[in-house]
């Protein structure tokens, strides 16, 4: 399989996995708040394409696109958020605050922009540990304006740590437009003023978050410390399940699911390759659900376990 | 090896972490101002150069440094940050609450976060309102999070001890007041103890004090001054504190005063009454409690006097209790 369908694949994955949980949210079998990525999966792909076993993953809320990029197997992911026994964490994360670190994916977060600081954590262990680890941080465009982010960056910058911090710009801080919310639109720019080599890309083309985030690699592999990536994407979905995104000026949605990543990189294919490989992450996805479903739900006698060692 | 070092209670914290960076090489001691200048109250002096990288200097920036002391933890590291004043803490909180937390319950113990979190609290002559307060109820608050507050030179250095090695986060709040006070016998190189545990600072038979922080000493001096028979208990375990040490003393005595320096609405002195008058134990007297006034803390050492506890007011109290 080629690159470019290998990432189609990998986009339909996750795409199967979002409307899959839609439906299960929907009918009653999730409850609570989800996010979903639809329309943001290139750079979920394209990032962890690049990622070694031993890079650690820090994502957001947001997050069940970049753990099942990651490898986490889909059924734990689904288990996780119906809360069954044999999902990532026995059903105490939820959509919004699982982790699987043995795929190196250290967690979701939902506290705006906190996983940026702990990322830096797991890089400065990293000078120490002879892992060769990288850790990888992802938030929001609203994220920027959490003072932790800026201090994260600081000090992985200050003390030259392999980090790669990378900005899903979809445009909206939740349910706000960023731009309102700034007065420089380029995000970026803070990155440059803490002395962080910086790039803004089209965040809807795999390839492209994919070239940086190896070049981001090697630059830390190489002593020479943080990257910063400013990701362009669209969330095609709400903020949340249910959010009626009042806040979209008429004709963006449309516009937007126009040249949303899978759309766009299936013109650029054979139409019978890109069928089977949705086909393929469909009945992949179907197959997990099912034996997700089936399996015993958490067990309220646990509910006391592991608060402390 | 055990062997005996004078020290002060600043030196004896310090031979805690130098023992620490020596044994346990996952160790990393960072903080603000703590590597080359040796801290603000000159309690980590010398283990940069000794230690090297692995005692470093941080931005002044909370959120970062106890971010990185749960992302270092959870690969593995442990990390020993210093939070130079505990108010200062309160501006990275949700690196403490949201996230070291929940890290192992959350995971499922599939991750940890074996970090300790040293701070100082409490109030000294002329301190502001920010560089005043006593926290411990806001940690003891949070499960997932344990606390310890030493008092004696010894109790400090057994408890850096046992906190680093816990597989917990920890935070261990000492107080300024005693870092450069008389030095003290202190038993260095024994075993590392488990975390919890009570020390009892006088017995008596009349009643039971219940207390915690630098406030200790004004207790056992108005213990003293009346010739109250007294059990005086120290916890210098707040989490896990020792509730079944202070309900066999108050069965003995069937008297309760709790006294801590922070203020009362919501302090845990409200905690140990609680405790101690839902275990039934039968009380002589109805259980009462000694602590700072509900009002931020003023600089003015005539107007702070007014709003924390003195001696004479635990004297008085442990009078009309015991009369």
């Amino acid at each position: 399989m080629n690159q470019q369908l290998a990432d189609l694949h990998a986009m339909w994955r996750i795409r199967a996995l979002e409307e899959t949980i839609l439906e299960l949210r929907l009918a009653g079998d999730i409850v609570g708040s989800v996010h979903l990525e639809n329309g943001q999966e290139a750079v979920a792909v394209g990032a962890c394409r690049q990622l070694r076993p031993q890079d650690a993953v820090f994502s957001t809320y947001r997050g069940h696109g970049w753990a099942l990029a990651r490898g986490v197997p889909p059924e734990k992911i689904l288990a996780e958020l119906l809360y069954r026994r044999t999902g990532v964490n026995g059903g105490r994360g939820g959509s919004a605050h699982f982790s699987a670190p043995e795929y190196g994916f250290y967690g979701e977060n939902s506290i705006v922009g906190a996983g940026a600081p702990i990322a830096v954590g797991a890089a400065l262990a990293a000078k120490f540990d002879g892992s060769g680890r990288v850790a990888l941080t992802v938030f929001g465009d609203g994220a920027m304006n959490q003072g932790g982010v800026t201090e994260a960056m600081n000090l992985a910058a200050a003390m030259d740590l392999p980090v790669v911090f990378v900005c899903e710009n979809n445009k909206y801080s939740e349910l706000t437009p960023i731009n309102d919310m700034v007065r420089n639109p380029d995000l970026s720019a803070r990155a440059h003023a803490l002395g962080i080599p910086a790039v803004r890309l089209d965040g809807n083309d795999p390839a492209q978050v994919a070239a940086a985030v190896g070049l981001a690699i090697t630059t830390a592999e190489h002593g020479r410390g943080p990257t910063f990536i400013e990701a362009h994407t669209r969330r095609i979905t709400g903020h949340y399940i249910g959010d009626a995104q009042t806040y979209r000026p008429p004709g963006e949605l449309e516009a937007d699911e126009k040249d949303e990543p899978i759309v766009r990189l299936a013109k650029a294919l054979n139409p019978d390759k890109q069928q089977e490989a949705e086909e393929k992450a469909r009945q992949e996805i179907a197959a997990a659900t099912e034996r997700a479903l089936a399996a015993p739900l958490a067990d309220p006698s646990t509910a006391r376990e592991h608060l402390y060692v | 090896m055990s062997e005996t070092a004078k020290l002060t209670y600043g030196g004896a914290i310090n031979a805690a972490l130098a023992r620490c960076l020596d044994q346990m090489p996952e160790t990393l001691l960072f903080g603000e101002d703590v590597a080359l200048p040796g801290g603000v109250f000159g309690v980590t002096r010398g283990l940069r150069k000794a230690y090297g990288e692995r005692v470093f200097d941080t931005p002044i920036s909370e959120t970062a440094m106890l971010g990185a002391a749960v992302g270092a933890a959870m690969m593995g590291r442990r990390p020993i940050v210093e939070i130079m004043w505990a108010d200062f803490m309160l501006v990275a909180f949700d690196q403490i609450v949201n996230q070291a937390a929940n890290v192992r319950y959350v995971s499922e113990g599939r991750l940890a976060a074996p970090m300790t979190i040293r701070t100082q609290q409490g109030n000294a002559p002329g301190a502001c309102a920010q560089h005043s307060q006593n926290l411990e109820a806001l940690l003891l608050h949070v499960p997932g999070i344990r606390v310890a507050m030493p008092v004696q030179a010894q109790d400090a250095y057994d408890l850096t001890l046992s906190a680093v090695t816990c597989d917990d986060p920890v935070v261990v709040i000492e107080n300024r007041t005693l870092y450069a006070g008389a030095k003290a016998e202190v038993q260095i190189g024994g075993p590392v103890a488990p975390i919890g545990g009570h020390r009892l600072r006088r017995a008596g038979a009349d009643i039971t004090v219940v207390t915690w922080g630098a406030i200790t000493s004004s207790v056992e001096a108005a213990v003293d001054a009346t010739g109250t028979s007294a059990d005086v208990i120290e916890a210098v375990w707040l989490n896990p504190f020792d509730t079944e040490a202070v309900l066999a003393s108050v069965r003995r005595t069937g008297r309760l005063l709790v006294v801590h320096e922070a203020n009362l609405t919501g302090g845990f002195g409200a905690e140990v009454v609680a405790r101690v008058t839902e275990s039934g134990v039968p009380l002589k007297t109805p259980p009462k409690r000694v602590g700072a006034k509900d009002t931020r803390i003023p600089a003015a050492v005539q107007l702070a006097r007014e709003v924390l506890p003195q001696t004479d007011e635990i004297a008085a109290a442990l009078k009309a209790m015991t009369r």
